[in-house]
Formats: structure tokens, sequence, C-alpha cells
């Protein structure tokens, strides 16, 4: 087989100051930008979810169901970015039955699956349990024997049982917040904990992947959930447009500041790595950085969320504001992830110089297969949402 | 009134299996945390526990030990891909440093600095540290990568998924993705070499004896003897990853 090498000796023209020879080629690309990325929003909107259900928020009832479903949509296609990225794909199974214990990595399988069988499938067939027994009860044909599948054959909906199914799903949201900030947490440890780079090794990178997590996964509920009720052509609930925007704001902040406290902690300790970092943050990722994930994704949406928390405007232009920041704190959180990975390698653990990237359009990691991988969850979550419509559900809030 | 003894022994019998089975446990819980914690252990066995020393001020930079890696090693042979390479330092009057290894030193080297412009100049061969306490062992998800008892670190090409995270985790850029075994890639000392009692290739075809590898457990090894007549120095020593390459007249601007 020969090898198209085009790329690499194209970026090898483009070397600034000195790199090791084997640090041309970057090694993590837009696969596993998105791979922190999905995750992300995957444990975000858990947790926008647990704040209705533990925390006992009720003006955020209309988005709780809908937040479960965008969170195992995202989930069902978390590991796929990661598995075709690998180098021996076929293999990738050796990483759950014969894990090194000693690797960050090595973990994810397990976190993985315990937050989707345990907590995410568990906790939506418990809140879905009775209506579809009644959907079994209700439907002719083919769906009929679908949602029979899907009771698993428990058809009690005696008030007793289904006393039973709230207080089981209550449990499992309370376990499910600790599993929520572990899956992401954990994600960000598998960066925090690299030595060799002082970009990625940083004791807060997991509180922060958290953190910007939970920002990402709220705005994505918040996005779905107009989107949504445009397409039903319902009204929206302002309440609870209001509320999550109250908790995107507050989390934002919190988000906001661990990433200043990093930066600021960086530019203060000035250690050996300093200077390549400096260069970093004000040449190779200014755009991405300071433009996009910055001033688009954070301090636009940080002042527009904090005026809106003392003066509101009519609801047309609430709604307005709201659909617009939603999708710039998405893109804002994307480059962040864009920022650690590819950031991460950009410059030389020499720390004399920098590579280059160029993402490709097609391959295996190129931008169109990224595309995909961003689009399918929303496929996913379109089809869950015919099968399991949360307007249809014994008390929609909907 | 009888008391029933069977019962105390009973009771004894219950702790004491009890306090095996806990131990066992317990035992089983801190061991895989053994990897992180005694990494750094030598093996108290028989066998050699292999450095390298590099003695800078030999090194020409001919650029052969790169060359013969290459084709020991099927490395390709493209400038992206080394096991093994030789960089220029220059130090500048003015303090800067300049830092060359074009095509890692293969094709030797052109000083690019005017002459009257240059404070120092030397050659640094690089190569795997075989760290005691190696991060890219550390981190493989599966054990692809793992340390012989002789101290070497290598990788299960059948075994290594490719996720790239150990190339990611070595601080001295050692690692590559292998383009055609779509595995990750690095120096093994010719491990392969050594077990017929041959010098590792850039050793054996280095004109001037800048490198030599050696038992470490052996205080009368060539390598014992390098380090005790020189001060050496490891890279990025910070780091605690415990290497075994040892550098002789390392300078301090050399990461």
């Amino acid at each position: 087989m020969v090898h198209d090498y085009s790329a690499l000796y194209q970026a090898l023209t483009k070397v600034d100051g000195y790199i090791y020879p084997n640090e041309i080629e970057l090694n993590w690309s837009i696969l596993i930008v998105l791979y922190p990325y999905i995750t992300g929003l995957v444990a975000g909107a858990f947790i926008l979810a647990s704040l209705e259900r533990v925390f006992k928020v009720k003006a955020l009832k209309p988005t709780y169901v809908l937040s479960l479903l965008t969170a195992l949509s995202f989930l069902l296609v978390a590991t796929m970015p990661l598995i075709s990225h690998l180098g021996q794909p076929q293999r990738f199974y050796e990483i759950m039955i014969t894990p090194h214990s000693s690797s960050p990595m090595a973990i994810f399988g397990f976190v993985y699956l315990w937050y989707l069988m345990v907590v995410l499938l568990l906790e939506i067939w418990f809140d879905y349990r009775k209506d579809m027994v009644r959907w079994a009860n209700e439907k002719k044909g083919v769906m009929r024997v679908v949602y029979r599948i899907l009771t698993l054959g428990v058809n009690d909906v005696s008030p007793r049982a289904l006393k039973l199914d709230e207080k089981i799903g209550y449990a499992i949201t309370v376990i499910g917040i600790p599993s929520a900030f572990l899956l992401h947490g954990y994600v960000g440890f598998i960066f925090g904990s690299i030595k060799a780079n002082p970009w990625w090794s940083t004791v807060l990178m997991p509180v922060i992947f958290l953190f910007s997590a939970m920002v990402s996964g709220i705005a994505l509920v918040l996005f779905i959930y107009m989107v949504l009720t445009w397409v039903r052509r319902q009204k929206l609930d302002f309440l609870c447009l209001d509320t999550v925007a109250k908790y995107l704001f507050y989390i934002l902040i919190l988000d906001f500041t661990l990433e200043s406290l990093d930066q600021i902690h960086r530019f203060y300790a000035a250690e050996e790595s300093f200077e390549i970092i400096s260069l970093l943050v004000s040449g190779k990722l200014d755009i991405t950085l300071i433009l996009m994930q910055v001033t688009i994704g954070t301090l636009i949406p940080l002042i527009t969320l904090g005026i809106l928390q003392f003066y509101k405007p009519k609801e047309q232009i609430r709604k307005f504001i709201y659909f617009i920041l939603s999708i710039m704190v998405l893109i804002g959180i994307f480059f962040m992830r864009w920022n650690v990975v590819i950031g991460g390698q950009l410059f030389s653990k020499s720390f004399y110089g920098f590579t280059s990237f160029k993402l490709a359009l097609i391959g295996r990691e190129g931008f169109l297969m990224a595309s995909i991988w961003i689009i399918v969850p929303f496929l996913i979550l379109a089809f869950l949402l015919w099968l399991l419509p949360p307007w249809k559900k014994t008390e929609s809030d909907f | 009134m009888a008391i029933n003894k069977d019962n105390t022994n009973r009771r004894k019998f219950l702790i004491n299996s009890g306090a095996i089975l806990g131990g066992v446990f317990a035992t089983t819980l801190i061991k895989p945390f053994n990897a992180v914690i005694f990494a750094a252990e030598e093996p108290k066995k028989a066998l050699p526990w292999y450095g390298v020393g590099i003695d800078i001020e030999k090194c020409i930079g001919c650029g052969r030990c790169a060359n013969a890696c290459k084709n020991e090693n099927d490395v390709p042979r493209e400038p992206f891909f080394f096991r093994n390479w030789v960089e220029q330092y220059t130090i500048k009057n003015d303090g800067s440093i300049k830092v060359e290894s074009p095509n890692g030193g293969i094709d030797g080297f052109k000083q690019s600095v005017p002459d009257e412009e240059i404070f120092k100049t030397f050659f640094v061969p690089k190569m795997c540290n075989h760290c005691a306490k190696s991060p890219c062992e550390e981190v493989c998800p599966v054990g692809a990568t793992f340390r012989s008892p002789e101290g070497v670190v290598m990788i299960d090409v059948k075994y290594c998924i490719g996720c790239r995270y150990c190339i990611q985790a070595c601080p001295y850029g050692c690692r590559y993705m292998h383009p055609v075994k779509n595995v990750a890639d690095k120096c093994t000392l010719c491990y392969h070499r050594l077990k017929k009692g041959l010098d590792p290739a850039c050793m054996a075809n280095c004109p001037t004896g800048a490198r030599i590898y050696g038992d470490l457990h052996d205080k009368k090894s060539a390598l014992v003897k390098f380090l005790k007549d020189h001060n050496c120095m490891v890279l990025k020593p910070q780091l605690n990853t415990r290497p075994k390459l040892y550098y002789n007249a390392l300078a301090q601007e050399v990461r």
C-alpha cells in the first residue's frame, strides 16, 4: 500500500521553530475534539434533568424528559469518534477485556457502560414504564409489540407499583449526578494527567471539563427545546426558558472563573513552558481561543445573560436572544475542546516551536466525517422523540 | 453444664478465614496500583537492567545512528518517523537558541548560523529514554506497551489498538504512529540484537563510540564506569520519569 504523505510534507514546510521530528503529525484530530464535546453534552443535559428531579426546580419540568432523551442520543454516539480514530479499530474491545489498570483511558469503557446502562437507560425506562404499558394497550400491530417488548413484561400499573417506579427513578437520578460528574470529570483527567504536556497537565482540567460540560449540555437542551416547540407549533414555556437561562448564567460564571483561574495561574507562575504557551495563546489560537471560545462562546453570552437577570425585554426578543445565545455557547464549548485537544498538540514538547494543523475535508479524520458524528445524535433524538414522545406522557408538561 | 467447645473453635475458624479473605481482597485492591507506586523498582533477579550513556562531546552529527536505526527496524524513510535522531543545538552570542534536525540528521548537518554569531554549538543524539517510570507504559489502555525484565520499554504490536495515548504521554517525542502497521512504534534498544549478543544498530554504527549501553546493576560494566567518570544528566528530570538514558556534557538548553 502506498501512503500519501503530501499533507505531512506540506506541514513540514510550515514548522515554526524546532519540533521533535515525530511531532509533525498531530496524533489527535477532530474526532478527539468531538469525543469530549459529545460526552460533555451528555453530562450537561443529564445534570439539567437532575435539577428538576432531585433539586425540585419545578420550572424545568418541560425539559426534564427532553434532557434525558438528548443525553441518551448523544451518549449512544459518544464512543464512535473514539473507535473510528483508532489505528486498529477492530481491537477496541481489548480495552474492556484486558484493561490496563494504571491507564486513565482504560476505565472509559466501564464509566461509559455504567452511565449508559445503570443511569440513563434505567432512569428513562422507569420514567416511561407506565406510558409504555398504556401505549402497548392503545396501539395496534407492530407498535404494540414494540412497546410490549420495551416494558420488558412489567405491566403492573397499580398505584403501589407506580410509586415504586418513582422512588427507584429518584434514586437513580441521585446516583446519576455523581456519575455524570464522574463521566466528564474523568474525560478531563485523560488530558489533565498527561504531565508531558503543560497545556493539559493541570489539576483543574477535570473540573473545567465538568463545568464546561454543564454549560454545553444546558445550552443544547435550550436549543433543542426551542426548535422542537417551534416544529410542533406549540407555545414556549417562558418560565422554563428563563430558568434554564438563569442556570446557564450561573454555571457559565463558574466555568469562566475556573478557566480564568487556570490561565492566570499559568501566567503568574510562568513556569518553564510559559514562553511557548504565551505564543500559543496569542498567536496560534488567536481565532479559536480569543475570538470563538472566549468572546463568542463566553463573554457575550455571560454579559447578555447577566443583563437579562435584571432587565427582561419582551418575550419575542428574549426568545430570539436565548436562541442565538444557545448556539453561541455551543460553538464556544466546541472550540474550548478544540483549543484543548488541538492546541495542546500544536507546540512541541521541546518548547522550541510549533507544528501546524489543517483540517481535511474528507477522510476518516475529516470535516465531513466529524459532521456526521454531530448529526447522527440528532437523528437518534428524532427517532426517540417519535418512539417515546414526551408530550404524550400521562403527566405531560410539554 | 457442658460448654460446646466446638462453637468457639468454629468462631476462631470464621475469624481466621475472614482475616485471610480480607487480606487477599485488600492485596488485590492494592496490586493494580503497583504499576504507579512501585514502577521504579528494579528486578531483584540476576537479569541485567539496561541503561544507555551518550557522550555529547564525542558526537560529530554524522547521523549514521539514525540511518542505521531506520534500516534495522523497518522505520519508514519519510522524515516524520524516527526511533532515533540527532539534534544540532546552536547557542548564539545574543543568548538565543537555534535547534535543527533536518531529516533527523540522517543527511548530515549544515550550520545555518554564521560563525561570528555562534557562542557554542553541539549535537544531541535522541532516542527512547527507557524510563524506569515510563509514562507511555503507564497510560497504555490495554497494556500493549510493557517493560521487559531488563528494563527495555517495548510495544506488543499484535495487541496495540493504535489510540496514540502513549505518543501524547512521552515527554521526549520518542514515539510515532507507524503509518503502515497502524500501531505505535518506538526504540526497542534493538532487543532482537541484544538477545543475540549484538550491540544496538545505532551503537554498532557510531564511528566515535559516542553511545554505549550496559547493565546498571553490574558495577564493572562500561556504562557504570561511564557514569562514574562523567557528570551525567538525564532529560527533563523534573517529570520524574526516571530516564535510563544518561548524557555526558548535557547543556541546560537541551530539552
